[in-house]
């Protein structure tokens, strides 16, 4: 198996600032991540996801164990680069990442710091643009955009350094629901031209869109698979004081109430399918 | 509202002159302000003025634009205007008791404040048809040379992107801050300057932590998209001379020609 990141034992220490005592914000995680895959890390805040996430492109580096990224170990100095460009980052709030006033300049400043010629810059850009659906707008100032627009701008600006894999620390957590279809739609679509996709989140609906759902807690991972093998731990996810997907609340609900439902149900549509086709049968038999 | 401001005194166009390349204009504008002061007599004002004006009319820009950039600096001229025509000696014209304007005094206040109007609308000339983002990369552009002896362009000229990236940002911040604080109460309106300049402080504050904590995350954004400082970075729009800024260069030597002949021999 092609494993894009490799995360070994990682453990990442800090010193908390109210008592000086040391935290672990991420606790012995082994993780690895396959190369085209869209993997979803979900937790609670303060569940050291983010952390996680940020040990991943070398803007953080392991207190203990290590990250390989395409094969870096991201605590190699001369490495630091290589991984940035091949892992890109998206942030939380969209305001606080763009760098220039003209859209197509912050989407150019990626390439422009990895020494690109300027002409295949211009192509990139217009491309990057282009996936993201943002072309028309391209000579805009970002504080005339929606945050999902200013989102997806974001997005440009990484997906212009042509990375394999693209990490999302909460992209969609500033956004308003239609923002936020906006961004998982871009997000879909890379992931289906090849990006790995890390998205880190804490809606329920769109970790269950993924291939791989991680939860985390102190630090830990507690849960791991596809998600319809992690969203059948209602009890447990709960407990920690996650939500579980709408279809998913429901159908477990119904089953506490005795009604005969499968588990493999994730999703509305797969919720409605199944009502209906019940539906289907119940009246054949009248 | 406070979304709308546009930044700079930028007039949107698509002339000769807003084609020029910012290089270009930053050093038209220096020699002419140089050649201002070369000027001796009215005929060198009047041939400056007519070349202005040409430029001016080349531009597209409304005079009331052009005019507007001087209402900052009225006052100085005003000033500027009074104690020449006080202060200067010679042959008095009217006496106002202890004071007295001379015929030199008027000539000279005359003289200095035709110096200012024209160096005000010069200068502004080169704001109203240059985009402040673009302004920053002529001077990066411009100072790079001096890099050599320590003068940090890139740095200098990153600091005024990411400036005139986030001021809005930064009102809209602002606006947030003033409309929590004044719903629980707080005056920003009232008062004298003293009690008003107090009132801001629970303003400011928020706001500075607010600064800090944008610079962080951007700092921490930039690091994450490469950004290792101004060595082996490309531009996407490299600026090139055009024929049209050699064009410029030459007429500016010629302006400068004509000043220096008039000069000396008229």
């Amino acid at each position: 198996m092609d494993n894009i990141i490799k995360i070994e034992n990682l453990i990442f220490e800090y010193k908390r600032e109210e008592d000086n005592e040391i935290v672990k914000a991420v606790n012995d995680i082994s993780i690895d991540i396959e190369r085209g895959s869209f993997v979803a890390i979900i937790g609670k805040n303060g569940s050291g996801k983010s952390t996680l996430a940020k040990n991943l492109n070398a803007l953080l580096l392991p207190s203990g164990g290590a990250v390989y990224v395409n094969g870096n170990n991201t605590s190699d100095e001369t490495k630091t680069w290589d991984i940035r460009q091949s892992a890109g980052m998206v942030f939380q709030n969209p305001d606080n990442q763009l760098v220039s006033s003209i859209v197509e300049d912050d989407v150019a400043f990626g390439p422009e710091n990895l020494g690109i010629e300027p002409t295949e810059i211009r192509q990139r850009v217009d491309m990057s643009l282009n996936a993201v659906n943002m072309y028309e707008q391209r000579k805009k100032a970002p504080h005339l955009l929606s945050g999902g627009q200013k989102q997806r701008i974001a997005i440009a600006g990484v997906v212009a350094m042509k990375p394999q894999c693209i990490i999302l620390d909460e992209p969609t957590a500033m956004l308003d629901p239609h923002g936020r279809n906006e961004v998982m739609e871009i997000i879909h679509k890379l992931n289906s031209e090849g990006i790995t996709i890390l998205l880190i989140t804490h809606f329920m609906d769109e970790a269950a869109q993924a291939d791989r759902v991680i939860i985390m807690e102190n630090g830990k991972s507690i849960l791991d698979g596809t998600p319809l093998e992690v969203f059948r731990h209602v009890e447990e996810i709960k407990k920690i004081g996650l939500d579980v997907p709408m279809a998913v609340e429901l159908a477990y609900r119904l089953r506490k109430r005795g009604v005969i439902i499968p588990d493999d149900i994730i999703s509305e549509e797969d919720l409605i399918e199944y009502v209906f086709n019940r539906s289907k049968e119940f009246n054949s038999y009248i | 509202m406070i979304r709308d401001i546009t930044l700079g005194q930028y007039y949107p166009g698509s002339s000769i002159i807003h084609k020029l390349d910012p290089r270009t204009k930053i050093i038209s504008t220096f020699i002419f302000i140089i050649t201002l002061f070369l000027v001796k007599d009215f005929l060198g004002y009047l041939i400056a003025t007519i070349a202005l004006g040409t430029t001016i009319i080349i531009s597209r820009v409304p005079l009331k634009f052009i005019l507007k950039g001087l209402k900052p600096i009225f006052l100085i001229i005003i000033f500027t205007f009074t104690i020449n025509m006080f202060m200067t000696k010679g042959t008095p014209l009217i006496s106002l008791g202890f004071l007295t304007i001379s015929k030199e005094g008027l000539y000279t206040a005359v003289f200095m404040g035709v110096r200012l109007v024209l160096l005000i609308i010069g200068s502004s000339l080169l704001t109203l048809t240059t985009k402040p983002i673009n302004l920053t990369d002529g001077i990066e552009k411009l100072l790079r040379p001096l890099r050599k002896i320590g003068v940090p362009a890139h740095e200098l000229a990153m600091m005024m992107t990411i400036a005139l990236r986030f001021i809005p940002t930064l009102l809209e911040e602002t606006d947030k801050i003033m409309k929590a604080q004044m719903a629980r109460g707080a005056d920003f309106e009232s008062g004298n300057i003293i009690k008003r300049a107090k009132a801001l402080i629970p303003l400011l504050v928020p706001l500075f932590i607010s600064a800090f904590r944008i610079a962080q995350d951007l700092a921490m954004a930039m690091e994450a998209r490469c950004y290792k400082g101004g060595d082996d970075r490309t531009r996407m729009n490299e600026m090139k001379l055009q024929g049209k800024d050699v064009a410029a260069f030459l007429l500016m030597i010629v302006f400068v020609a004509i000043i220096l002949l008039q000069r000396i021999y008229f």
